[in-house]
């Protein structure tokens, strides 16, 4: 499996207070990486750096060119960072996930445009695409920013907190959404929710600062309430990994 | 003969002045309104008196102070909100008295009388010159080259800064030559609508606009129409009754907004009948 970006020692600080510290992390092509960990221990941040919305302070992060460049991953960020009470509509948010191929001068073609209803209809959107986004559910929000993410058909596709938004009739939906955008995209999911991540990723990388990947789904909830991080949790998978033997 | 110039040169002027107030203020407004950037609209307003006064002091174009008390504000308002971690509504509230603080201590320094003054706070259309329709009208120009040509890169950094940072790196530059183009907006009002009233010139618009349509660039347009129905009927008004004109239209504005709502709540109860878009479903927490 191919390598889409490579993070070597890396190390990542908000003014003096540090928060990743010497990681080493790689995604491959068809990987559906859950990224857990407890609130403040730097996921969000690594999904910043990954983004290049934050530099580090040392070590890099390489992407296979061929593969990915900063134009072809797909970011469903938290809930709150739009204004849902703005006036734009369903159809005018997916559009904008194409901006990152335009200029500034961005127009949309038509062909962006029949895009943009090709996807609406496949997350099953197509009867609110004239409404503003303060008209939809929760679960219609987390869809239109889902559009949003993959109409450029990204390689890599990071969601950020995807459970906070999520009503509960939708959740299987969605990850089943996932699981089918997986055939065609790396996925980096960052929660804290581990319990419901867990039946639907491949492997797992736990951040608290450090970063610990886990090629192997079988993360139980007693190691997580027992240490805030499962432990020596060591299997080789194709993907160069940094391995410890003790974190909490 | 003279009273008809007289009147013909007044009717040109209001007809200009209304059309360019309407476009600049409903490009303009639409902005700040989706925004929430009223109050900060409010205190660029309030805080442009500064240069006022001090124009007079100087005897300079006070539309000129203006300028650049109002730019200044408004960027003063970001620096000191994000860079001095001032909240931003307290940031907003200092600036604004600073500004009418300033403007009266100069034009009270200021030999003579200031036969201009409340031509200033409430809006006079007598005392706009040949120059400030002018500058309105170029005002207008650029305001609709500049939404027009960068409408979806304004449209989605105003919508979601943090996902447009994700793309562009120009997040920052836009949004200081947008609130820059806003501050100017309203100091060339001022002529129109006075520092007090001209708040009102771009906010109304818009929301009327907002009772018929959903769509960003819809609102605009809707605006600029809602915004010359408004201008020139109290412009007319304001005529014909004698009395002032910035308060004449920013009372007809209101009565519009008033009976739009009226309409939009009567079409609500009617029967459905048209876009399949019309069935809101509620946003359930």
């Amino acid at each position: 499996m191919a390598l889409l970006f490579e993070i070597h020692s890396l190390s990542a600080s908000y003014g003096t207070n540090v928060v990743l510290e010497d990681v080493n992390f790689s995604v491959g092509e068809n990987d559906f990486i859950g990224v857990i960990g407890p609130n403040g221990g730097g996921k969000t941040t690594l999904l910043k750096i990954i983004l290049g919305l934050l530099k580090p302070v040392s070590g890099n992060i390489v992407f296979n060119a061929d593969l990915l460049d900063g134009k072809s991953i797909g970011y469903l960020p938290q809930m709150s960072t739009g204004d849902i009470n703005y006036p734009v509509t369903v159809t005018d948010i997916v559009l904008s996930g194409l901006m990152i191929r335009k200029g500034i001068l961005s127009g949309m073609t038509s062909a962006d445009k029949k895009k943009a209803v090709m996807i609406i209809d496949e997350l099953g959107l197509t009867e609110m695409a004239g409404s503003n986004i303060n008209e939809l559910s929760g679960g219609q929000m987390q869809r239109v920013f889902l559009g949003r993410a993959i109409i450029g058909d990204p390689k890599l596709l990071l969601l950020d907190e995807p459970g906070n938004f999520v009503d509960s009739t939708f959740e299987s939906d969605f990850y089943e959404k996932l699981k089918e955008l997986n055939s065609r995209m790396a996925i980096l999911m960052v929660s804290h929710d581990v319990g419901t991540i867990s039946s639907h990723i491949k492997s797992f990388a736990c951040v608290n600062r450090s970063l610990h990947y886990h090629d192997s789904r079988a993360i139980t909830n007693e190691d997580l309430l027992a240490y805030g991080c499962p432990i020596q949790l060591v299997t080789h998978g194709d993907i160069p990994h940094t391995v410890l033997k003790y974190h909490e | 003969m003279d009273t008809t110039l007289f009147q013909y040169d007044f009717i040109v002027k209001g007809l200009l002045g209304a059309i360019f107030a309407s476009i600049t203020a409903g490009l303009a407004g639409t902005y700040i309104v989706s925004k929430r950037m009223v109050f900060l609209s409010g205190g660029i307003t309030h805080a442009s008196f500064g240069g006022i006064g001090i124009g007079y002091f100087l005897g300079i174009n006070p539309v000129v102070g203006a300028a650049v008390f109002g730019i200044m504000s408004a960027l003063g308002v970001e620096y000191l909100s994000v860079k001095q971690k001032i909240r931003e509504d307290s940031a907003i509230g200092i600036l604004w008295a600073f500004g009418m603080a300033t403007g009266i201590i100069f034009i009270y320094l200021t030999p003579g009388y200031s036969p201009n003054l409340m031509s200033y706070l409430f809006g006079s259309i007598l005392t706009v010159t040949n120059a400030d329709i002018t500058a309105l009208g170029i005002m207008s120009v650029i305001l609709i080259l500049y939404f027009g040509v960068f409408y979806r890169t304004i449209l989605y950094i105003s919508f979601d800064e943090v996902f447009a940072r994700t793309y562009s790196s120009y997040v920052d530059i836009f949004k200081y030559i947008t609130t820059s183009l806003i501050a100017l907006t309203i100091v060339l009002n001022i002529r129109m609508a006075g520092v007090v009233l001209v708040i009102s010139l771009l906010t109304i618009p818009p929301n009327i606009a907002m009772l018929f349509t959903k769509v960003y660039f819809k609102i605009v347009i809707l605006s600029v129409f809602a915004g010359f129905a408004g201008t020139a009927t109290g412009y007319a008004i304001s005529y014909f009754a004698g009395i002032p004109v910035g308060a004449t239209i920013i009372f007809t504005l209101v009565i519009i907004w008033v009976m739009a709502k009226g309409i939009s709540l009567l079409a609500g109860k009617l029967p459905k009948l048209k876009s399949v878009n019309s069935s809101p479903k509620k946003h359930v927490e």
